[in-house]
């Protein structure tokens, strides 16, 4: 059994982490920490998840999120989708093995990734919306946020909701404000079977080992661990027992990287734009040390005259 | 449970059949991935779905619902034929060496002493043979052709492989597989776990399913070690308790009997309990059976009981029959009860045919719901559209609603199925003006016996009798009704030696101190010592575990006597040593019974008395006949459910259960294969807890919409589409909802015959944030097991169609 993180004193106690322990925040600089903190994970172990969905409910109760009851559609998700309120969600694929001849029945959870190189928090134009902790924790501020949905452009995973009611993007912030207090998140202590745990990262990378291991043992030969490198890795990782095919396990990116459009925009157009912008002032610089400075005449004083008194010309 | 919940992490072989533990248990089900992640156990499922826990499984196979003893009387011939037994454990444990009485005779699926027009058999000829000295006659080399071992070899033979695909729809291989991993458990080395709940229980053939299951188990010597042994999962967090406080209607707590009219005195009632021994040396706890009753009836009528008045045996009830649920409402139904007080129940939603049920509750002058919640049962007389349709103007029944605290906001114990009492205490103040149930019986106590005592009655001394001398009698303390539980000495209790081992006004530390001559009460033998001289046991939160075993000896108190793993004294060989290292459990250690459990044994009794290792039997054996306990055979016999796609293969004369309870028009409400042609099973979902979670909106979100899972061979056979609404009907009545086509159902192939099967949830009603559903046992019948009435909800027949309009 994976050592589950203790149960929390019920004094208060500061939190382990603020804003002195950004290392990234949308449209703005920071400057890192000097000493960076221990990453955190959360290892989402597919072979060990019964899909009860008790971590979708304490998702809801401890955000204090209320979604709508949906209808069935012929399938178990529910909802459908993720949502500005549902920001984990168990997704159910029925796969047949080729190979084996089984059918198996495959249960992701869904959510946030809080990838190494959030792309999310690069496509964001607003500052300070989207903050990335040193531990690796990709959080949303909410009130810097201006609804523009770039940050779901920019996911490689299609995880941000835009709220139909506040206009703003939600998603799961890994409960960082239980992370802080030196607990785990909801879920993983909602979870019954511990297919769900949480640690730092390296923790994570070796009982990930122990259990592929397992699942070696009894013919999974391909499993393993999903650590995308396309993002510099993520601090939510799966234990998949077809680790060379992510995209049976509902649509799960083989090999996620952030949008091109994403990178140019931030990268060779936003240096390209500068550029632009640069020229622009210098032209305009030019034609003022040649033309000299724009002059008012008499007749544009008077039709400003009549227009602030409302009298036509 | 035999072993505990903890324990199932000791398996190297975990097998789910009649239960899906990750859907309904998914606490529990973690030492099922304990198990697998830490010791390389392996899991298989047996079901007619490819459900959560197969999904979790190493090997899953099919099977039609209702086939069940037809595959596990497969397993058992494999076993057999291919000798394939735990051989010592076999000879020395069970009672294979037995010798049964020569009138014994099975014929065509029929055992001796049927009788049809009554529907039963007389068990008399299912008797051992009984020697000259008075003890059963055995051949310890199991080759008596009258042993019990080979009555068995000749009875499994036919249930083959090939019989087995042949009736159950399950492909040869993927049985075979099923078997050859049973047997590598039967060795002492390796330990298999069954794991069942009501996918077994709810069959006209429930218990015999059960029995099946046990048969394996002591065939391998899966019984009594870690690891092992056959777990019944309960459905709720307390339905273990409420089972040994007596709810069960032929028995008082701790599964002690309610007297019959056959016993007019207390004599009459103990004698034919008398604990007789069957082999030489052997021992049992029933022999205190006596002290057990007579403390009990301390309890009951305290002072009132004393030894001129058979300490108050003339108060109890005398049955003049069996009085289940089913009865209940089948007598309410014929307009022979006047009021109904329902405590935590909603029977419109929990048992068979709910149409039946609903025409019951209108012909009451009152009903009474005890609950936290506003259940579908007390708004039977509301109309609901298709889902409830009733004229309220025509109902006349009275409905009374009292609002009931929920467990989190009282105090008080639970047990869960590893019979662990746990304490829980108050976590939130109760909502307005609710009341404890406590507060509730009380209050209604007090008020009836003071109109009896003023105005008199029928049954009034017992009534007077009972002994109510609480605190405050409107509200007995939790506290004194522990202790009422537990038992306690009312004067010195004195051991054989005359010294005295528990003071007059003490707690019993023990059922061993418990007496016959009234000086002591307890009113549940199998309870006492969780709240002895030392304080409340139930309270314990030590989770060290010494041996590493999963043996939480400090936390809470599992009864009885706080033992972990039952019959455990079979977990050594006949020499009192561990079958292997590997499974080292309870062992003599030249002086006593030791190791991480309390021994299920006497702990100073050695070895060489050869005192069998089953001390609850009168036998020191467990049984693989059963001579005269269940109502429908000593062996298991395939039987089909009452409605069945095909007729039986293996026993064409016989219809469902040939000893099954039928009331009048029972059989008319039965449908037949060509009109229904679908085996349809029901079941809950992991997102809901029974019909209370509907209520509760983060549940209605998970689950929102009541759906009939199918296969997509049926779906295009019916032209329905995934999501679409379809209608759902038996002979008794319908359901509307969404089709969910699935790749985990498949038809069968049942004699040569494709056979479809749907699945229905049960947890949707009328009442809630769910979307309205008709109750799901509107289409279920009321014909149950013959040995407990468990009415048949998991194999009846249905049709399917979808409904025209748009596709969700």
């Amino acid at each position: 059994m994976f050592t589950p993180v203790a149960n929390p004193t019920t004094k208060p106690v500061p939190a382990k982490f603020g804003e002195q322990d950004l290392i990234r925040r949308s449209a703005s600089k920071v400057t890192p920490p000097a000493k960076r903190q221990t990453e955190v994970a959360k290892l989402i172990d597919v072979s060990k998840c019964i899909g009860c969905k008790a971590c979708q409910v304490a998702c809801l109760e401890w955000n204090n999120l209320t979604e709508d009851v949906g209808v069935n559609v012929g399938v178990y998700d529910n909802p459908h989708d993720l949502t500005e309120n549902t920001w984990t969600l168990m997704r159910y694929t029925e796969y047949e093995n080729a190979e084996s001849g089984n059918l198996e029945w495959l249960i992701r959870k869904d959510g946030c990734m809080h990838c190494e190189d959030p792309g999310c928090l690069k496509a964001c134009p607003a500052p300070g919306a989207i903050v990335q902790y040193s531990n690796g924790i990709v959080d949303f501020v909410h009130d810097k946020c201006i609804g523009c949905g770039y940050c779901v452009k920019g996911c490689p995973f299609n995880i941000p909701r835009i709220s139909k009611a506040d206009s703003k993007a939600y998603k799961c912030t890994l409960c960082v404000d239980r992370v802080a207090v030196g607990q785990g998140p909801a879920c993983q202590k909602a979870c019954p079977t511990q297919a769900i745990v949480f640690g730092t990262k390296d923790e994570m990378k070796q009982w990930a080992d122990h259990r592929i291991k397992d699942l070696k043992s009894r013919g999974f030969k391909n499993a393993g661990l999903y650590d995308p490198p396309g993002v510099g890795g993520t601090h939510v990782m799966y234990v998949l027992q077809h680790a060379d095919k992510p995209q049976i396990y509902a649509s799960l990116p083989n090999n996620p990287t952030i949008s091109p459009i994403v990178e140019i925009w931030k990268g060779v157009t936003k240096y390209a734009g500068l550029a632009a912008i640069g020229a622009f002032a210098a032209i305009g610089f030019i034609h003022h040390a040649v033309a000299g400075a724009n002059r008012v005449s008499e007749e544009d004083e008077k039709n400003a005259e009549r227009l602030t008194e409302g009298r036509q010309p | 449970m035999t072993n505990s919940w903890t324990d199932i992490k000791n398996a190297d072989l975990v097998w789910i059949m009649g239960g899906n533990a990750a859907e309904a248990h998914p606490c529990g089900f973690k030492w099922v991935t304990e198990a697998k992640a830490e010791r390389g156990a392996k899991l298989m499922v047996v079901d007619p779905r490819f459900n959560r826990s197969a999904a979790m499984a190493d090997h899953y196979a099919p099977i039609r619902s209702g086939s069940d003893i037809a595959f596990l009387s497969g397993v058992i011939n494999y076993l057999l034929t291919n000798d394939k037994i735990h051989k010592e454990y076999v000879r020395h444990y069970t009672n294979a060496a037995f010798i049964v009485k020569d009138e014994f005779e099975f014929n065509e699926g029929l055992f001796s002493g049927y009788d049809e027009s009554k529907r039963s058999y007389d068990r008399s000829t299912w008797e051992y043979k009984f020697g000259p000295d008075g003890f059963a006659v055995r051949d310890m080399t199991l080759q008596d052709p009258r042993c019990i071992f080979q009555l068995m070899k000749k009875h499994f033979a036919q249930y083959t492989p090939e019989l087995v695909e042949r009736v159950c729809g399950t492909p040869k291989d993927k049985f075979l597989k099923v078997a050859e991993w049973v047997s590598t458990t039967a060795n002492g080395e390796r330990a298999m776990t069954i794991m069942y709940a009501l996918g077994w229980t709810q069959h006209s053939h429930g218990a015999q399913n059960i029995r099946s299951a046990a048969m394996i188990q002591l065939l391998c010597g899966n019984i009594g070690i870690p690891g092992g042994g056959v777990n019944a999962l309960r459905g709720h967090s307390n339905v273990q308790g409420i089972t040994d406080v007596g709810t069960l209607t032929a028995a008082i707590p701790g599964y002690l009997a309610l007297p019959t009219e056959q016993e007019p005195t207390l004599e009459s009632h103990l004698s034919k309990r008398a604990f007789k021994p069957l082999t030489p040396n052997q021992t049992s706890y029933w022999q205190n059976y006596r002290k057990f009753y007579v403390s009990f009836l301390k309890t009951q009528f305290g002072a009132n009981a004393t030894k001129d008045n058979e300490f108050g045996y003339n108060y109890l009830p005398k049955l003049d029959g069996i009085y289940d649920c089913i009865k209940m409402f089948d007598l309410m139904h014929q307009g022979k009860t006047n009021g109904l007080l329902c405590q935590g129940f909603n029977p419109l939603m929990a048992i068979p045919n709910s149409n039946k049920t609903r025409e019951a509750l209108s012909k009451l002058k009152f009903l009474v719901s005890m609950d936290p919640i506003e259940t579908d049962t007390v708004r039977f007389w509301e109309n609901h559209g298709e889902f409830n349709n009733v004229d309220p103007a025509k109902i006349k029944t009275e409905v009374f609603m009292l609002p009931v605290t929920s467990w989190a906001e009282e105090e008080g114990s639970v047990t869960n199925s590893s019979r662990c009492i746990q304490w829980r205490w108050k976590a939130a103040d109760p909502y307005f003006e609710s009341k404890t149930d406590i507060e509730i019986l009380s209050d209604l106590f007090v008020r009836m016996r003071k109109m009896y005592e003023k105005d008199g009655g029928k049954g009034k001394e017992a009534l007077l009798a009972v002994d109510w001398s609480y605190k405050n009698p409107l509200e007995p303390s939790i506290e004194e009704l522990l202790t009422e539980l537990n038992g306690k000495a009312l004067s010195d209790v004195k051991d054989a030696e005359g010294k005295v081992i528990r003071a007059a006004g003490q707690r019993l530390a023990s059922f061993g101190e418990m007496r016959d001559d009234g000086s002591t009460d307890g009113c549940m033998w199998i309870y006492t010592g969780v709240y002895g001289p030392a304080g409340n046991f139930a309270m314990r939160r030590d989770n060290s575990d010494p041996s590493g075993l999963g043996v939480y000896g400090n936390w809470g108190f599992s009864w009885p006597a706080n033992r972990r793993i039952q019959y455990n004294r079979a977990s050594a060989d006949p020499d009192g040593k561990p079958w292997s290292e590997a499974k080292k459990y309870m062992y003599w250690n030249g002086e006593r019974w030791t190791g991480p459990d309390v021994p299920d044994y006497v702990p100073t009794i050695p070895p060489d008395r050869a005192v069998g290792p089953f001390i609850m039997n009168a036998e020191g054996v467990s049984r693989l006949w059963v001579r005269g306990l269940m109502a429908d055979g000593p062996f298991p016999v395939h039987m089909e459910p009452f409605e069945s796609p095909v007729g039986n293969l293996v026993f064409p004369k016989l219809k469902g259960n040939p000893v099954a309870r039928v009331f009048k028009n029972d059989m008319e409400a039965l449908g037949n294969s060509k009109d229904f042609p679908i085996v349809a099973t029901t079941y809950r979902l992991t997102e809901h807890f029974h019909f209370w979670t509907k209520n509760v909106h983060a549940n209605a979100v998970m689950q929102p919409e009541f759906f009939v899972e199918m296969s997509e061979q049926l779906a295009k056979e019916k032209g329905i589409k995934n999501g679409q609404r379809v209608r759902v009907w038996s002979k008794r009545g319908e359901a509307k909802g969404k089709a969910v086509v699935t790749k985990r159902m498949t038809p069968f192939k049942v004699d040569g015959k494709t056979v479809h099967q749907v699945g229905l949830p049960l947890n949707f009603g009328f009442i809630g944030e769910t979307k309205k559903a008709s109750p799901i046992n509107g289409l279920t019948s009321a014909i149950g097991d013959s040995n407990s009435q468990t009415p048949e909800f998991k194999a009846f027949l249905v049709n399917v169609e979808p409904i025209a309009g748009p596709v969700a």
